[in-house]
């Protein structure tokens, strides 16, 4: 009965993201289909913190480390090949690139990298020192972009032309709202699939017992750290994405702010609901845009409905329009 | 002692200036339930701890299966057949009865990292768990959240994981804690039967428990044992006597 309710507030969820943006193109609104693309990117990035946040139990507060590692492998490889200068000449060539797909996979590999050192050290503390140290080496890797001036440093990095995706026109704004539509959807299925896998069962005993799990003979820890760096490589798909859309990449995207905005979309949603992100990540942009256009301290009654959230409806949106689960 | 599966020689553990274990010797003898009674706070629930691997002991040896595990994490000691169940119940609340189960047998079958194949359809895992739930009486609650079973019922499922873990010896602190007597009496005849399968040391507070299971005895207060033996030898020792049994002897 739960499930159903919770399905169907899915399948709605869904279908409004791909119904908004077409009813736009109808009316000819570009702008509201580039809202959606943001959506699409935010509730990505919101899946891969989901991971670890929700079904881990571990409180990240680092991961716009990854959405900007995401947003300037973009950014790098873009403007190498859009300036015809290579990345390296020896000992082998490497040269810049504009195809998305060799972007993402770059995204990819980096992310998990950083995630592997960073998660190896963090995951070994507990609670609020996790947040913290998550926190200080995002932090490291913010300043280490605003002081390397080959990348703009401070001010960002431009992309002049959007990246190139085989069979389709990028530049078109419903064509990549239909990429980012589909990797959004990818990521939620895989994440789906992994919750519900060994894998997932392991990960999900480590957020509500630790004790227990080592009694049965499972370490939290290797656990934790497979999480960690698949969570953060969703989240650093995300970013490239997001660096493709404004066409910008800056410090921005790897600041304290946007790694609390990630969490808000988590929380906002619901922790631990497939869903969630993206509801979070829809009713942000909404307010953003609703309220940000007549007050512009927009963000004071999304504050105090975070606090309701977290106060009143631990299932954030999910929670509250589909119930409490029955069990995990 | 050679052919005990879990030995333990002066196994000391100090807390400050609290001894709570004080050069703890005994060993657990394949197909026997060994007792380990004493007054509150002797130590009991601390030396569990220390054979589990949860506490590192100051000094002495601990043996397992003819191996010295000293070195050994609680992890590493789970899976070389050491099951213990906790004196709280220490369960996955928001998983259900089964999924508590199949968390065991995971770990058995030594595959976790599998990252596609559903867990709750994989037969592999179901079967054997819901054969330890049937064993102890919970199958029919099989997909109730740990968090929403009685008291009781929580007791039971804390010995089915133990059971899905096939253990060589049981570790059970307090099995009893909190049932009612019609639980007790029903858990005695059950672990009566379960000694066949793996020794047990067992602490555990109900005497009459104690004295209908144990094959030996072993009395820790204050973090020394005073006296190991049958129950017959243990009920007519007078420093027993003296310091737990008290008047009930």
């Amino acid at each position: 009965m739960t499930m159903n309710r919770e399905t169907l507030i899915n399948s709605i969820l869904a279908i409004a993201l791909v119904a908004v943006p077409l009813i736009a193109l109808g009316m000819d609104e570009p702008f509201i289909i580039t809202l959606a693309t943001k959506v699409a990117i935010f509730a990505m990035a919101g899946v891969g913190l989901n991971l670890v946040l929700g079904y881990g139990g571990l409180v990240s507060f680092g991961h716009a480390a990854f959405f900007g590692i995401g947003g300037y492998a973009a950014g790098i490889l873009a403007s190498h090949a859009l300036n015809y200068e290579p990345i390296m000449e020896s000992p082998f060539l490497i040269e810049g690139t504009t195809q998305m797909i060799i972007i993402w996979i770059v995204a990819l590999i980096v992310s998990a990298l950083v995630a592997l050192v960073i998660g190896a050290i963090t995951l070994r503390t507990s609670g609020v020192y996790f947040i913290m140290i998550t926190l200080a080496f995002a932090q490291m890797i913010y300043y280490f972009a605003i002081s390397w001036p080959a990348y703009g440093g401070e001010d960002g990095l431009s992309i002049y032309v959007r990246n190139g995706f085989p069979g389709l026109n990028t530049l078109d704004p419903i064509s990549f709202f239909a990429l980012c539509a589909v990797m959004l959807a990818i990521a939620m299925a895989f994440s789906a699939v992994l919750i519900r896998s060994r894998f997932g069962l392991a990960l999900q005993g480590a957020r509500q017992n630790p004790q227990r799990m080592t009694a049965v003979g499972i370490a939290p820890f290797r656990i934790r750290l497979v999480a960690f760096v698949v969570s953060a490589m969703i989240t650093a798909l995300a970013g490239a994405l997001y660096a493709d859309l404004n066409r910008f990449v800056s410090p921005t995207m790897l600041s304290w702010h946007m790694s609390g905005e990630i969490m808000v979309f988590v929380i906002l949603g619901g922790v631990g609901r497939l869903f969630g992100p993206l509801a979070g990540a829809a009713l942000y942009i909404i307010l953003e845009h609703l309220l940000g256009g007549v007050w512009e301290f927009w963000q004071l009654p999304l504050g105090v409905l975070l606090l309701l959230v977290v106060l009143f409806a631990r299932g954030g949106l999910v929670g509250v329009l589909a119930g409490e689960r029955k069990h995990v | 002692m050679s052919d005990a599966i879990l030995s333990l020689s002066n196994v000391t553990k100090q807390f400050g200036s609290l001894l709570a274990s004080d050069s703890v010797t005994l060993d657990l003898r394949p197909g026997e339930i060994h007792a380990l009674i004493g007054p509150n706070g002797a130590g009991k629930s601390t030396l569990i701890k220390q054979i589990a691997g949860e506490i590192k002991s100051d000094s002495g040896d601990i043996h397992f299966n003819g191996q010295n595990i000293n070195e050994f994490d609680a992890v590493a000691r789970s899976r070389m057949g050491l099951a213990r169940t906790f004196q709280v119940s220490s369960l996955m609340p928001e998983f259900s009865v089964l999924q508590n189960v199949m968390l065991a047998r995971q770990s058995v079958s030594g595959k976790v990292f599998r990252f596609f194949k559903p867990v709750l359809s994989d037969k592999s895992l179901v079967d054997p768990a819901m054969a330890q739930l049937e064993r102890v009486g919970l199958a029919d609650r099989a997909q109730m959240r740990a968090a929403d079973i009685s008291h009781g019922e929580r007791r039971q499922l804390e010995m089915a994981v133990a059971l899905a873990l096939e253990p060589k010896a049981f570790l059970l602190d307090e099995p009893m804690a909190g049932m009612g007597p019609e639980g007790s009496k029903r858990l005695t005849g059950f672990l009566d039967g379960l000694r066949g399968q793996a020794p047990i040391l067992l602490v555990e507070h109900d005497m009459d428990a104690v004295f209908a299971l144990a094959d030996r005895i072993s009395v820790l207060v204050y973090g020394r044992i005073i006296a190991t033996g049958t129950v017959d030898e243990i009920r007519g020792n007078d420093d027993v006597k003296r310091a737990y049994l008290g008047e009930d002897a």
